[in-house]
């Protein structure tokens, strides 16, 4: 700090007036130029507001991790981790892993359906709709998408599904894949738009089909963009609770099977555990919550761990 | 066609043979009226100002330029005598005959290895894929800069050796002609000295066509040269390019026919 300050200070009295800029006069040299007082001041204020506006937008990330992890940690054990729920929310004792066996469950389902079908479609707008009228309505819908409540998804596929053939894992897998899709196809459709033409030049001129130019050049390209929207979704619907409760119900039993009975994730047995009045839940939701938390956190990493590996280093 | 340094004593048949052709791109005509013939194993330069439709031209020889959005073409391009434009014709089937080179090195991010086997696998190639790449670096003279690093990003080659690269990844599918569009302009003298020099080796078993804005580089490697020119109509102030002269680089450079020719070789508008 002071280094910067001290030759302004010393250069006060030797010109008279200092100034910001303008062309060099006679008798001027370049170190006489300095910036005026009032111009350092501002910019040290605004490096400070730009400053405290980041740690302010860190503040309730900061906390909620605190939270999460001190609390959680007090519950979370191996029985934690390898059990399924204690039929009675009073008991302590038990797990999630029936939650954890759900949220597994589902998602994959999910990711399983909307990851390929997502990227085909980005790869239509891109590579072939372009500008045509399916490709507007596809973008328009995949925003409109972007936006709905979770819950209204999980309405719609509890009257559409639910209704006829009950709760279950497979309903749960498929709002969850609704909300994943428009996430999957907008980030890849960015992804491959950053894609050069040269390369496709490059590609068609050695007489690859338009075809193989996708395949071998253009979605290798991007495949690392992709990676981290398919992340993005994948943790946006473990995160989901709302379309859950409607689809999935949530159970205390752990199962495996995708139809004909309930099934749990950890953001509904969180939920459940959250709201009920004894101290034995609470303690399991909040261990649960940082089951997830961790979840999350390590998907995160393997994606960006394959992508570095993937993409071949500049 | 014939000139004196055809030794073996027959009319050689041309590779290319433009009839007539006329490019727009959606309603504005770009190229008017180009009729000109490429010889085999030979290099031949396109030389004219900014904007008069070089790499137009060239684009249309592997049908590179109906990518682009709006682009047409009226006129015949004869390959061996058979029209690339005509109905049935594969533009894909076209590219994999004539290979192109691009101004700026475009290798893939891949490496150096799987970019010289790119259009081989994609083709469905049988044979030693080592020996194809080998032989490819070799004759695009970079394999001994890169032997020991076939694994290695393409992207960390520098400039030169990436635009070498193109080079042998275009002839590792065995192309009949190489098209290059302006392929030294964004390397260092040095470099492209390299490149010029690897063309003269090239040219012994490919037909060569190259666009360049460097008259200095047309003179001193091609043996032919088309001189493309752009029009104006004076009451619409549309802009098309029209072939002005096509001939031996020799001829062009030191007794040009037509004026403007003349006048551009000499450095007079550029």
């Amino acid at each position: 700090m002071s280094d910067r300050t001290l030759p302004i200070s010393d250069s006060a009295g030797a010109l008279g007036e200092r100034w910001a800029g303008g062309r060099l006069g006679a008798g001027l040299s370049l170190r006489d130029c300095r910036p005026t007082r009032r111009r350092v001041w501002r910019d040290r204020r605004n490096k400070a507001l730009v400053i405290l506006a980041v740690l302010i937008t860190l503040l309730p990330v900061g906390m909620i991790l605190y939270h999460i992890t001190s609390k959680g940690l007090k519950t979370m054990d191996w029985e934690f981790l390898t059990s399924p729920m204690p039929l009675s929310f009073r008991r302590a004792g038990g797990g999630f892993l029936n939650a954890l066996v759900g949220t597994v469950i589902m998602v994959g389902l999910a990711a399983a359906v909307s990851v390929p079908l997502g990227i085909m479609a980005a790869v239509y707008l891109v590579e072939y709709g372009k500008r045509n009228w399916l490709a507007k309505v596809i973008r328009f819908f995949s925003d409109v998408m972007t936006g709905v409540p979770s819950v209204f998804v999980g309405l719609f596929v509890y009257t559409a599904l639910v209704v006829q053939f009950g709760f279950g894992a497979l309903m749960g897998a498929a709002s969850l894949a609704i909300i994943m899709l428009p996430i999957i196809v907008r980030s890849t459709e960015e992804m491959l738009k950053l894609v050069p033409q040269e390369l496709k030049d490059a590609s068609l001129a050695l007489g690859a089909a338009k075809w193989q130019t996708v395949v071998k050049v253009v979605l290798p390209s991007a495949a690392p963009g992709i990676a981290t929207g398919v992340m993005l979704a994948v943790a946006r619907a473990a995160g989901e609770t709302a379309p859950l409760i409607l689809t999935a119900l949530g159970s205390y039993q752990l199962t495996a099977k995708l139809w004909g009975e309930p099934m749990s994730a950890l953001t509904l047995a969180i939920f459940d555990g959250a709201r009920n009045p004894f101290a034995a839940g609470q303690a399991r939701a909040w261990a649960g919550a940082l089951e997830l938390l961790l979840i999350v956190l390590v998907c995160t990493i393997v994606a960006r761990v394959i992508a570095s590996r993937s993409r071949i280093k500049r | 066609m014939t000139t004196s340094d055809d030794t073996q004593g027959f009319v050689e048949r041309p590779v290319f043979s433009v009839r007539d052709l006329n490019v727009y791109y959606g309603s504005n005509l770009a190229l008017r009226g180009i009729n000109l013939d490429i010889r085999p194993r030979r290099i031949t330069a396109i030389i004219g100002p900014s904007g008069c439709g070089k790499s137009t031209l060239l684009r249309c020889f592997n049908r590179m330029n109906e990518l682009i959005p709006g682009a047409r073409v009226e006129g015949q391009v004869l390959y061996h005598g058979e029209d690339i434009y005509a109905p049935g014709v594969d533009p894909v089937v076209v590219r994999r005959h004539i290979g192109m080179v691009f101004q700026r090195p475009n290798p893939f991010p891949k490496s150096i290895y799987d970019n010289v086997a790119f259009g081989a696998r994609i083709n469905g190639y049988k044979g030693d894929m080592d020996e194809l790449v080998e032989r490819s670096l070799r004759r695009a003279a970079l394999w001994d800069e890169v032997k020991n690093k076939l694994k290695k990003s393409a992207l960390d080659l520098s400039g030169g050796q990436q635009q070498r690269l193109c080079i042998a990844r275009a002839i590792a599918v065995e192309p009949d002609v190489i098209l290059m569009d302006e392929p030294a302009s964004a390397l260092d003298p040095i470099a492209t000295t390299r490149i010029e020099d690897l063309m003269q080796e090239l040219k012994e078993d490919y037909s060569i066509v190259i666009v360049t804005h460097n008259m200095q580089q047309a003179a001193r490697i091609s043996d032919e040269t088309a001189f493309l020119y752009t029009e104006v109509d004076e009451t619409t102030s549309a802009r098309w390019g029209i072939l002005v002269e096509f001939g031996e680089t020799a001829q062009i450079f030191t007794r040009p026919k037509d004026k403007r020719t003349e006048d551009y070789v000499s450095g007079r508008f550029g």
